[in-house]
């Protein structure tokens, strides 16, 4: 077998490999469904209703759309700089620790100067997060997966000291959380009566302002070849560790956005079950999005639809929910097939 | 043909150990072979010629299993042919290394295909013994070795790891490698590009008396010279096919030069040495080498506008530490950096780049292209901060793209158009795009590190035309290079570097190549005019 | 003062350091393998929870121990597999593939310990490993409790750093593996197959791996909870850094590891300030940390770690 690489992928191929590893997926999950004695067509019946069945369902499965969005740009922006970040989930537990912190009454502001304020206090320690990583691989040349990884649960157990600790709510009866984030810092719904807040709406922002850096600028022209070639990078005269600080950075941020988003947006507090790893689920979105911010919207409906589904399904006919978990990640290996055909031509032929 | 022989070589009654017939390969559109016949005998070294591109890695890497031919045969002698009886031959399995190997055929890859962090005995066992055999037999694996070394003259320290080991040494080890399986063909690629004309002379003798012991040889190469001065036929291959096959007794180098290229180049004309104000000024520049490659010492060198200097040496000397540092990418420990009459105390690529320094990477696939991004973006990957192409950090592609076309247009870069990715132009294409990126901004001083590696001639001879034109208006050309020819042919002025010493540069017109040889090999200028060793 | 020396000649302290050593033996062990041929393995976290399980499972549907262990090894080899064959001749981004497997080792675990135990609440266990008893050895004072009154499952890995350490300095295949993790092409122009070496030792250290999670559900804990493994598998990529890629060196960072960990738990229950029990717990992963940025700068890679091989790219 031999790899020839593509000049350009054909646009059908760019678009039809996410939504073939997608469908590939899910074909292969029917093994483990069959398996535990359920009728699978029933089950994905009831894994697509639960997920957009209804517009309770799609609001819930927009609700939970926004922190992947997030999630799976943080992931995106540094893959593509070749920084692999792994720590978002650590990262968008310090955003959402950041948020309580300022947001729950230590400073009692007006709404419009307060929201804004949580959100970017957020970023900023989801950013701070890839600090020392970054750093790291960039002195000493520490491999940022381990440390990032290793650092997710440093933070949880942070966060757990913290939630039991000086952050835990009075009020709360000696339940590990937060007290609330103040009512007019909370980002407003998006339709009423439902979970779906304007968190969505900074998710999508970010997505095109994400795209425009990297598709339009002088910085993201850097971070594309400091990803793509850090030699060449380098010897055209661009700081290498610079350009990937910032790279580290703005990651880490975007993830501390999501984390602010679950707590301004839909649950109020931070308990130690905010994020049911909605930061492992990012890198999944971004690998479906094949890196591209654009791509990143629809991966992360995909994402979370199969998240919202599973749950219900799980309710009405007993398979277990973590048939999600094994959906998405079977979706990602499959998917890194699919990137192969999208980047070479496969020609089958010995030798 | 082997009446053509000459004396002291094989009888014509040698057997066949060897027989291509019909070899065709194609990679897509490109024919890398077409229906390409081969004969070897017992004890034959025979030439196979051609420009880069020709189509010679890509037939000996068929023999050797690395690829598939699309068509064709190979016919290996069975083990008899060594004792000289009438051999029969035998297909050997197609795309398979392991089945050449017990077949008798050892390849020394142009690019060395040894471990190193690993010793020269472990290279040289590593696959000869039964892989799941629970011990090693290393006594014997030495003691063979060493009766080896005392037959052929290849001596290394066996013990020592690869990566301390010379370039020529290497070489040996993968000889050896070849001898330890008891080979009876033995195939080297390009062997000669990495090393100095007196390990040039020692390879050849090591040669000839391994043929004479029964080896036969295939000796791959571009270089005229050294094709008539060991082989005994020669084939020639142009474009993928074999356009000739001559006794070397019979052949000159213009006939073989003909049929090699098979159209006439322009000859470039060298402007006559007329030097300007100096435009680099090294004055005892100490600076680290990497990865335990030597750097420089008490470097000193003025560098003229309007002419071309050359440094000569076996890679690995210093080479890089002098790149990097007339690249902006390295700061000099100790000594002065002169650019444009200006001392240079922080060197940076932006520094070098805005005061009109080209340089031209010795990798361009590592440093010289991003070769997943698309051509204009590497067109103008020096030029980011340029007012006219960005404004308020973002690219205006309108205006960038406007520059890619008629640099595409006037350097004759062939591609499809600008957006195309720059992985999938040919290595003179390459060269082209960095060219055009270097003399766009008319440098005052051009760094070319291996300008013309792997390149085919025409697209050697076009870089060349462009380095002259360039210097001819007013540049001054640092010209590192391993090839001896280039350097004299382009060269005003060598220097030559060895374990981090920069020698004087002196005229190109009081030096020849031997003696350049003896100081790549450590000799001084001045040892040479004592009456030094060599016989030229 | 006197407290921590107390704990440090306590046999029991030892006995417990050379405890939790033992699945990171085997993890740091199998990550080891497959490095040195030049295949990072971040599948190892969900190898050894989809090991812990399977392991534990077959037990506990009635096979023996050792048939169960062998069982684990295997569910490792097949991911093994999987990595390798999408990393090696596919050459897809270890990175990536190796977080993937993780994902899908430990998805598929837990969904096949929910779908088969649905209704329980509280984990059933089984009957683990029983120290093995040394005759004497486990008679002597200090040195019987410390060190050989452990499960076979300490001493198979004990055993296997000897016979990896040998296989890796003393036979053919182990300067195979050794060379195709350095350069692939000196071993393919010796006419060694780079892709079978390299998905062996990926599925051989992947076994490893599977047989460290086993280590905790049939010999330490006795039954399988959820996120059991915790972070181990990355501790032992950390610890292989430490190791500077080397057996001998593995199993004094296991041990050291083990020793710490011992002894803030210690530390833990004897001092009683007023620290949250929390920073005791992060520190594991902080060591792990100061592990790798301490050996960092003497890190010698194995130069084709992670670098794909292509056979016959142009």
């Amino acid at each position: 077998m031999r790899l020839e690489p593509r000049d350009h992928p054909p646009l059908w191929l760019s678009i039809g490999a996410p939504i073939a590893a997608a469908l590939l997926a899910l074909v292969l999950s029917a093994i483990p469904l069959t398996w535990a004695g359920a009728a699978v067509g029933e089950a994905y019946r009831l894994i697509f209703e639960g997920a957009a069945g209804s517009l309770f369902a799609l609001t819930e499965t927009l609700a939970r759309v926004t922190p992947l969005i997030l999630t799976g740009l943080a992931a995106a922006v540094a893959f593509r700089a070749k920084l692999w970040n792994i720590g978002a989930e650590g990262q968008l537990y310090m955003g959402a620790l950041a948020a309580v912190a300022l947001g729950a009454g230590a400073l009692n502001l007006p709404g419009i100067v307060l929201a804004p304020l949580i959100l970017l206090a957020g970023a900023l320690a989801g950013a701070m997060m890839m600090l020392g990583p970054t750093w790291l691989k960039l002195r000493l040349g520490v491999d940022e997966v381990v440390t990032t990884l290793l650092l997710n649960f440093i933070v949880l157990l942070f966060v757990q000291m913290m939630l039991e600790g000086p952050m835990q709510d009075p009020m709360s009866m000696g339940w590990p959380q937060s007290a609330p984030v103040l009512d007019q810092a909370a980002l407003p719904k998006l339709v009423e009566k439902t979970r779906l807040h304007a968190g969505l709406l900074i998710a999508l922002a970010a997505v095109g302002l994400v795209w425009l850096m990297e598709n339009r600028t002088i910085f993201g022209f850097e971070a594309r070849a400091v990803g793509a070639n850090a030699a060449a990078a380098r010897f055209a005269g661009m700081s290498v560790p610079s350009v990937m600080l910032r790279v580290g950075l703005i990651s880490g941020a975007l993830a501390g956005l999501a984390g602010v988003c679950e707590v301004a947006g839909l649950k109020g507090y931070v308990t130690q079950d905010l994020s049911p790893g909605y930061g492992y689920g990012g890198i999944v979105v971004a690998m479906l999005a094949r890196l591209n911010p654009l791509g990143v919207v629809p991966a992360a409906i995909f994402v979370a639809g199969v998240f919202v589904g599973a749950d219900s399904m799980s309710r009405a006919i007993g398979v277990s929910s973590y048939i999600a978990d094994l959906i998405v990640a079977t979706s990602l290996l499959v998917m890194l097939l699919a990137s192969l055909v999208v980047q070479f031509h496969i020609r089958f032929r010995a030798g | 043909m082997s009446a053509h022989a000459p004396p002291g070589s094989t009888p014509a009654a040698a057997p066949e150990v060897l027989r291509l017939t019909g070899i065709t390969k194609r990679f897509g559109d490109l024919v890398a072979n077409e229906e390409i016949g081969l004969s070897l005998r017992r004890g034959e070294i025979v030439a196979l010629l051609g420009e880069n591109g020709a189509g010679k890695t890509t037939l000996m890497n068929i023999l050797f299993g690395h690829y598939v031919a699309d068509s064709g045969d190979i016919q290996v002698a069975a083990h008899a042919g060594q004792t000289g009886k009438p051999s029969t031959l035998r297909a050997l399995p197609p795309g398979s290394p392991q089945a050449a190997l017990e077949a008798g055929i050892g390849m020394v890859h142009q690019h060395f295909t040894l471990a190193d962090n690993m010793t020269a005995l472990d290279n040289i066992v590593l696959g000869t013994q039964p892989l799941w055999r629970p011990w090693q037999a290393r006594a014997a694996a030495r003691r063979k070795l060493d009766a080896l070394m005392r037959r052929s003259g290849l001596t290394v320290d066996l013990d020592a790891r690869v990566v301390a080991l010379t370039v020529g040494e290497r070489q040996r080890v993968e000889i050896l490698k070849a001898l330890f399986r008891d080979a009876r063909i033995l195939i080297l690629d390009e062997p000669t590009a990495v090393l100095t004309p007196q390990e040039v002379d020692g390879l050849f003798e090591v040669l000839r008396a391994l043929a004479a012991e029964g080896l036969a040889v295939v000796f791959i190469s571009h270089k005229l010279n050294e094709v008539l001065a060991v082989s005994e036929r020669v084939v020639v291959l142009r474009q993928g096919r074999k356009v000739a096959e001559m006794p070397t007794a019979g052949a000159n180098r213009r006939s073989l030069a003909e049929a090699m290229v098979g159209r006439e180049l322009p000859e470039n004309q060298r402007p006559p040495h007329n030097p300007g104000a100096p435009v680099v000024r090294l004055e005892g520049i100490e600076a680290p080498g990497e990865l335990g490659r030597a750097g420089l010492h008490n470097a000193s060198l003025t560098l003229h506008s309007g002419e071309i200097v050359g440094i000569a040496g076996v890679s690995g000397n210093g080479q890089a530490a002098l790149s990097a540092l007339l690249s902006g990418l390295a700061r000099p420990t100790a000594g002065h950096l002169f650019l444009l009459g200006e001392e240079i105390s922080h060197p940076s690529v932006r520094g070098f780049v805005d005061a009109g320094v080209g340089r031209i990477p010795e990798d361009r696939h590592r440093d010289g292209v991003v070769d997943d991004m698309e051509v204009w973006e590497n067109l103008i990957i020096e030029d980011l901060r340029d007012p006219d192409l960005q404004s308020a950090g973002f690219i205006r592609k309108d205006k960038v793209m406007a520059r890619a076309d008629a640099l595409i247009a006037e350097n004759d870069i062939r591609c499809p158009g600008p957006e195309t990715r720059t992985r999938l132009l040919s290595g003179g294409n390459m060269q082209k795009l960095i060219l055009a990126r270097v003399l766009e901004r008319h440098p005052r001083f051009i760094l070319a590190n291996q300008p013309t590696r792997g390149l085919d001639i025409g697209a050697v001879t076009y870089v060349h035309g462009r380095l002259l034109q360039a210097c001819a208006e007013g540049a001054g050309i640092l010209l590192i290079s391993e090839d001896l020819d280039e350097l004299l042919t382009l060269s005003d002025r060598v220097a030559v570097l060895y374990r981090g010493q920069l020698s004087q540069a002196m005229a190109t017109a009081e030096l020849d190549i031997r003696g350049l040889g003896l100081m790549m090999a450590g000799h001084s200028a001045a040892e040479q005019d004592a009456g030094g060793p060599h016989a030229s | 003062m006197a407290e921590i020396l107390d704990i440090l000649i306590s046999a029991s302290f030892w006995a417990a350091a050379l405890r939790i050593a033992t699945p990171l033996i085997f993890g740091v062990l199998g990550e080891l393998i497959c490095e040195r041929a030049g295949v990072l393995n971040l599948g190892i976290e969900g190898i050894f929870t989809a090991g812990a399980m399977s392991g534990w499972m077959a037990v506990y549907l009635g096979a023996d121990l050792w048939t169960g262990l062998l069982i684990a090894a295997l569910v490792g080899a097949a991911f093994g597999l999987l990595h390798g064959s999408l990393t090696v001749p596919l050459g897809l981004s270890q990175h990536v593939t190796g977080i993937g497997i993780t994902l899908l080792a430990t998805s598929l675990a837990y969904f096949t310990y929910r779908m088969t135990l649905p209704d329980v609440t509280s984990p059933p266990r089984i009957e683990p490993f029983q120290p093995v008893d040394l005759g004497f050895l486990s008679e002597l004072p200090f040195l019987g409790p410390a060190l050989f009154q452990h499960t076979p499952l300490t001493y198979l890995a004990l055993a296997l750093v000897a016979v990896t350490a040998y296989v890796f300095y003393r036979t053919p295949l182990g300067l195979a593996l050794r060379t195709v993790g350095e350069n692939p092409a000196a071993v393919e122009a010796q006419g060694i197959s780079v892709y079978g070496l390299r998905i062996g030792a990926v599925m051989a250290g992947s076994a490893l791996m599977a047989m460290g999670g086993a280590f905790l559900t049939m010999s330490a804990f006795n039954a399988f909870f959820f996120e059991m493994v915790n972070g181990r598998g990355w501790i032992c990529i950390a610890l292989v850094v430490f190791a500077s890629w080397r057996p001998g060196k593995a199993l004094l960072g296991a041990i050291l590891f083990g020793a710490f960990d011992a002894f803030q738990l210690r530390l833990q229950q004897e001092i009683a300030v007023d620290i949250p029990y929390q920073i005791f717990l992060m520190m594991p992963y902080v060591l792990s940390i100061l592990a790798l940025v301490v050996m960092s700068r003497r890190a010698a890679y194995p130069k084709a770690l992670m670098i794909p091989y292509r056979k016959g790219e142009r």
